[in-house]
């Protein structure tokens, strides 16, 4: 056995190429999947009635359904069956469309988990000192409940980014589409494989340092405060 | 070509959603007994022993398990075995769960308040019987609910076994639809049939947690 990392380097665009891809979709999902996760979470706060009550419902069996199936499945089952159904879509928007469905999910998960842990008294201060719903929850609720939860965040658009390695498997050009494309090619499946992953396990430390540099701009206010 | 009927497609994806769970046990199973061997030696272990097993959990969480199941197919082979879909999911999984109940279990131990080790430890017992007296019973009591939630996210790690050739739910659907083209029906069966086998135990996990923290276990 040798291992020769040599043959790689002809392929060094291919893996470039890869990267790109992965980063756009992970920064794309990670913006819009944040955003569907506080939409979720607005719309299941409080004690809903009436029609909210069923919105309500049919949000928490979109992210029941979706925590308790595995990535790859929703990913064929939108790229393969919305097709059958009529609505055209390309592999991208496909990966795209089930990686923020996903982290939406999960997100509104731990959102409510950061939102439960705030004390009821404060949303009540907040709407009998003339707050709306609204405001209160942006202001009171929610800015606090984020900056609780925010390191489980962070794991959670790391576990997001890796697993968007399953993407190639419909034929997006990400970082994983990149290796196979290459170990086609030169046959060298173990060398490029094990190059790949230390790529991803770099992504992986430079987005969770991203992520606290962010964390500590946007949450200044709570440092060296109470709690 | 054949045509399918429903039964068809359901019969089949049930044969297949026995690998699944099969899978899911052997990896859980391995797991568990390779964590708990981790959790010991990095609680007790010298400080390279604790850095190298950091490393190991760090590696397996900050890479793709797609990446991990490539290596253990494509390393074998570099290594000169000719391994099966079987074993390199195997393998794969089973390291994979090991680090990240590590993780858990190692969170576990550390909850347990520090006064309990001083304590017991001036009541003259040594390491291994205050570990196995004191400290792990009470992380046991801590650790269960966490460890239930994880088994959730093995279950659907083993859908990635897919890529590698290996024959459970996920491929089960892929080979049906190339064959019977049904996709939006097929990976809806897919996915139901791994929302039975996850769903009850999320709802465990959520429940024992609940029992837990009520019981104001902290």
């Amino acid at each position: 056995m040798t291992l020769d990392f040599s043959t790689l380097l002809p392929y060094a665009d291919v893996i470039l190429e890869g990267l790109v891809t992965t980063l756009w979709l992970t920064v794309v999902t990670t913006a819009a999947g944040i955003t569907l996760a506080i939409l979720v979470a607005y719309a299941r706060d409080g004690s809903p009635t009436g029609s909210r009550r069923i919105v309500s419902r049919l949000l928490g069996g979109y992210v029941e359904v979706t925590r308790n199936t595995p990535f790859i499945v929703q990913l064929f089952f939108l790229y393969f069956g919305l097709p059958a159904l009529g609505v055209p879509i390309s592999a991208t928007v496909a990966a795209l469309l089930a990686m923020i469905l996903n982290l939406g999910a999960y997100t509104a998960e731990i959102l409510r988990a950061g939102i439960d842990s705030t004390l009821t008294g404060q949303h009540e201060a907040a709407r009998a000192l003339g707050l709306s719903r609204l405001q209160s929850f942006r202001h009171v609720v929610l800015v606090p409940a984020f900056s609780r939860v925010y390191p489980s965040l962070i794991s959670q658009c790391i576990i997001v980014m890796l697993g968007s390695a399953v993407v190639s498997q419909i034929s997006v050009f990400d970082l994983t589409y990149a290796a196979n494309f290459i170990q086609s090619r030169n046959f060298r499946g173990f060398e490029v494989y094990l190059v790949v992953t230390l790529i991803y396990l770099l992504l992986a430390v430079g987005l969770r340092l991203a992520f606290e540099f962010v964390g500590r701009r946007l949450f200044a206010f709570r440092q060296g405060g109470s709690a | 070509m054949t045509d399918f009927t429903l039964w068809d497609i359901v019969r089949n994806l049930l044969l297949a959603g026995r690998w699944t769970v099969v899978l899911s046990l052997i990896a859980f199973a391995g797991g568990a007994i390779v964590g708990l061997a981790l959790t010991l030696l990095r609680m007790g272990g010298l400080k390279p022993i604790r850095w190298l097993i950091r490393l190991y959990v760090d590696l397996f969480q900050g890479t793709p398990l797609l990446m991990q199941l490539f290596l253990a197919y494509f390393g074998a082979a570099v290594l000169g075995f000719d391994v099966s879909a079987w074993t390199a999911a195997s393998v794969a999984l089973t390291l994979f769960t090991s680090a990240f109940l590590c993780d858990i279990w190692r969170g576990c131990v550390e909850a347990v308040p520090s006064g309990q080790w001083q304590a017991s430890r001036v009541l003259g017992l040594n390491y291994l019987q205050s570990m196995r007296h004191v400290i792990l019973p009470q992380a046991l009591r801590l650790a269960v609910p966490p460890t239930v939630g994880f088994s959730v996210q093995v279950i659907k790690g083993t859908a990635l076994a897919s890529v590698i050739g290996f024959v459970e739910l996920t491929k089960a659907g892929t080979m049906l639809n190339n064959a019977a083209f049904a996709p939006f029906t097929i990976f809806a069966l897919v996915a139901f049939g791994y929302f039975i086998l996850c769903y009850p135990l999320s709802r465990y996990a959520r429940h024992l947690e609940k029992k837990l923290y009520g019981a104001g276990i902290r």
